[in-house]
């Protein structure tokens, strides 16, 4: 069977320098895989080239999603087909109200899909839906794309619009960084609610604390632009106890 | 927020950037030959069967612009205009002047219809008044009997010469002196028509009131001259929106608009501002250069600005608050665009002479393309002016690297007591944001027209909502292709 995010011998430069060099990956439907690595490793880059950063040049191999070349694609179309990046800094969009956002958001890739927009009151009944489910208070849709928002308020902002974009794979970016305890697992419940068979996830992080409360289903490891090692989730457990250390020495 | 839903509906509608009012309206004019002298400013007056000290007045105009210079301060630049190479009359052909809208020549009505202000229409449905002027003749006014019943006047500035000699006489340039500058004289001079209120003591204007001026003619320059008087106790809430042909050539368009808000009064003044501005290489574009004044005479009187300067090759406008009553409060809200090769000056002057006076200004410049905006600004507290206060914010947005924003303000205190605040700030569109808001699904165009929209917000939330709606579209517009 096909996975749902196939990426084949994926190279990237930034700055004409390469951070990915040659990176095989697949991500079947219901199934949650994490990418660890130190800094430095291409992690974050990953995630901007499969969201279609500017700036992150692809100079080789090819990226299926959902049977689609995701690479040729601009970045509000591979929206559009259903890849979501949680962002690991989200960006503060001064003036612009935080339900008029996810609305103009929603609305604009149910367009894209060939769907009706939603009104004003069906996106409220919506959104209000989701943020009970996800124990947010309705005053964040009031203030201004995550200006002013806590560190931990701007995390649980990217999952409130993940759980209302209802993506079909979501990208995590160190979601976890600059998260207490409490948030963490607020937030990991969060993506929790949202795994499901028709969904792939890939969770991007340094630690692996994250992934005591998402548990993944395979864990590869990125060093130096490669994946080195992959394996079930005790492999985190693994790379808690002994570092990178090890692994970058091999790469 | 359905209008900004509405913004991105336009900016898919329209794939290439291109002005859709910019055609040209097939009517038999009447336009005098080119050229400026005493005999055409005679000719003009006669045309208009104007009162003898009417003439005067505009002849002393004349002779002080004579002794005038074109003003050179404004970070602006252009060939110099040859004054003597315009025609200062173009009127559509008309038997008589109409006395109702079934009279007026239906090629006008469709005009209108086609900018979107559907002048029989609009008076059956919409709780909005409009004055249509078409280059230098008003074409019609709508709702007037209705607004008369409760006294309030709302006419053709050529009709109030006719019908209120006694107002027009008492308040034309009042606020704006005959010689006040250069544009400000030359309009003095030829002045052809424009819109006239008056709102009685005690009376809330009850509907909004607007003027729609539209450039037609070819080689002619427009000067309209809106005056409003507002009584004591009284309130208006007016707009004015202006259109022109894309042309090669650049036209010039030079008005005056005089305010006088007595006791208690408040005027509140919207303008969403959409000549031509060019083509994309500064071919073609209004020279937009016009004179605009409020004078809160009464205590507790206000005045309220709110500008959406989209259009243009050059605007050149500072309107303004005369600060005399005490207590009295002026405002001035703008947001400018430049995109392309567009250049504005703009900003206001707040002239505190009271005690207790108050004025606030929040300046939004949006530069994209080459496009150049300056905001220049003048607060001044008079040694009268106790207590007065001013609070100044100035926002300049670019977007790409080849426009520029200049923030120029000017404040003289001479007075002790008075509390100045001055606030600037200077961004860009980030990479990130734009990249943020397309990874949430949103086109780039979308996503400038929301960024922008955001960064207006405080500015567009002073426009009445039917108009807000309109500015939004025309943000968008404007900043067609400035990314990418």
């Amino acid at each position: 069977m096909d996975a749902m995010l196939t990426i084949e011998g994926l190279t990237a430069t930034v700055d004409d320098k390469p951070v990915l060099k040659g990176i095989d990956l697949a991500v079947p439907a219901g199934e949650v895989h994490a990418i660890m690595g130190p800094n430095g490793s291409g992690k974050s880059t990953l995630g901007y080239v499969l969201a279609g950063r500017e700036g992150y040049e692809v100079t080789g191999g090819r990226v299926t999603f959902r049977g689609q070349d995701l690479l040729a694609m601009e970045p509000e179309d591979r929206a559009a087909a259903g890849l979501f990046l949680a962002f690991q800094y989200p960006v503060e969009l001064p003036g612009v109200g935080n339900a008029n956002f996810l609305r103009q958001a929603l609305n604009a890739i149910r367009r894209k899909r060939g769907e009706a927009e939603l009104d004003a009151m069906q996106f409220l009944k919506l959104v209000r839906a989701k943020m009970k489910a996800l124990g947010m208070t309705e005053e964040m849709l009031k203030r201004f794309v995550n200006v002013g928002f806590s560190g931990g308020e701007k995390k649980r902002n990217e999952i409130l619009q993940m759980s209302v974009l209802e993506p079909a794979f979501c990208v995590l970016d160190e979601t976890d960084s600059g998260l207490d305890i409490d948030a963490l697992k607020i937030v990991a419940d969060g993506v929790n609610a949202l795994r499901s068979p028709e969904r792939g996830m890939l969770v991007i992080t340094h630690y692996q604390r994250l992934l005591t409360y998402i548990v993944p289903d395979r864990v590869h490891v990125l060093v130096g632009g490669r994946i080195v090692r992959s394996g079930g989730p005790e492999l985190a457990l693994e790379l808690e106890e002994k570092g990178y250390g090890e692994l970058q020495e091999a790469a | 927020m359905p209008a900004v839903a509405e913004t991105i509906d336009t900016v898919r509608d329209v794939t290439e950037g291109s002005y859709k009012w910019g055609f040209e309206t097939e009517v038999e004019q009447d336009i005098i030959p080119k050229g400026l002298d005493e005999d055409v400013i005679r000719l003009i007056s006669a045309k208009k069967n104007e009162p003898e000290w009417l003439l005067e007045w505009r002849l002393k105009a004349f002779r002080a612009w004579q002794g005038m210079d074109e003003p050179r301060w404004a970070a602006v630049s252009h060939p110099p205009i040859d004054f003597q190479g315009l025609s200062y009359y173009a009127a559509p052909k008309q038997a008589k002047a109409p006395k109702s809208l079934d009279e007026v020549d239906p090629e006008l009505l469709r005009t209108y219809e086609k900018l979107g202000i559907p002048l029989k229409e609009q008076e059956r449905l919409a709780g909005v008044a409009v004055d249509a002027v078409f280059d230098s003749v008003s074409v019609a006014t709508t709702f007037k009997d209705k607004l008369a019943e409760v006294g309030v006047i709302f006419c053709s500035f050529s009709e109030a010469v006719r019908e209120h000699p006694e107002l027009v006489r008492r308040y034309l340039g009042s606020v704006v002196p005959a010689s006040d500058n250069f544009y400000a004289a030359l309009n003095s001079a030829v002045f052809s028509d424009g819109s006239f209120v008056y709102i009685p003591r005690g009376v809330r204007c009850p509907m909004e009131l607007s003027t729609y001026f539209r450039i037609n003619a070819r080689n002619t320059g427009q000067f309209e001259r809106t005056l409003i008087i507002a009584e004591a106790g009284s309130y208006v809430s007016y707009l004015e929106g202006c259109t022109a042909p894309m042309r090669d050539e650049n036209q010039l368009h030079a008005a005056v608009v005089e305010l006088v808000a007595l006791e208690e009064a408040t005027i509140k003044y919207s303008t969403v501002q959409n000549w031509y501005p060019g083509d994309a290489e500064g071919r073609g574009g209004i020279y937009n250069f016009v004179t605009k004044r409020g004078a809160c005479r009464g205590a507790k009187s206000k005045i309220s600005w709110t500008q959406v300067e989209t259009g243009s090759a050059i605007t050149w406008k500072y309107p303004s608050c005369i600060l005399q009553g005490e207590g009295s409060v002026g405002e001035f809200y703008s947001v400018a665009i430049t995109n392309n090769r567009q250049q504005a000056d703009t900003g206001t002057k707040m002239i505190h002479l009271g005690k207790d006076t108050r004025s606030t200004i929040v300046s939004k410049g949006i530069s994209a393309g080459e496009g150049q905006n300056t905001y220049r600004g003048l607060v001044r507290i008079m040694p009268k002016a106790d207590r007065a206060r001013n609070f100044t914010q100035c926002d300049s947005l670019l977007i790409g690297d080849r426009c520029g924003a200049h923030t120029i303000p000017y404040i003289e205190s001479r007075n002790p007591t008075a509390k100045v605040e001055h606030e600037a700030t200077t961004s860009r569109i980030a990479e990130d944001q734009l990249f943020y808001c397309r990874q949430r699904g949103l086109s780039e165009e979308d996503a400038v027209g929301l960024i922008v929209n955001g960064f207006c917000r405080e500015v567009l939330a002073e426009l009445p909502m039917e108009f807000a709606v309109e500015a939004q579209k025309l943000l968008a517009i404007s900043l067609e292709g400035s990314v990418g």
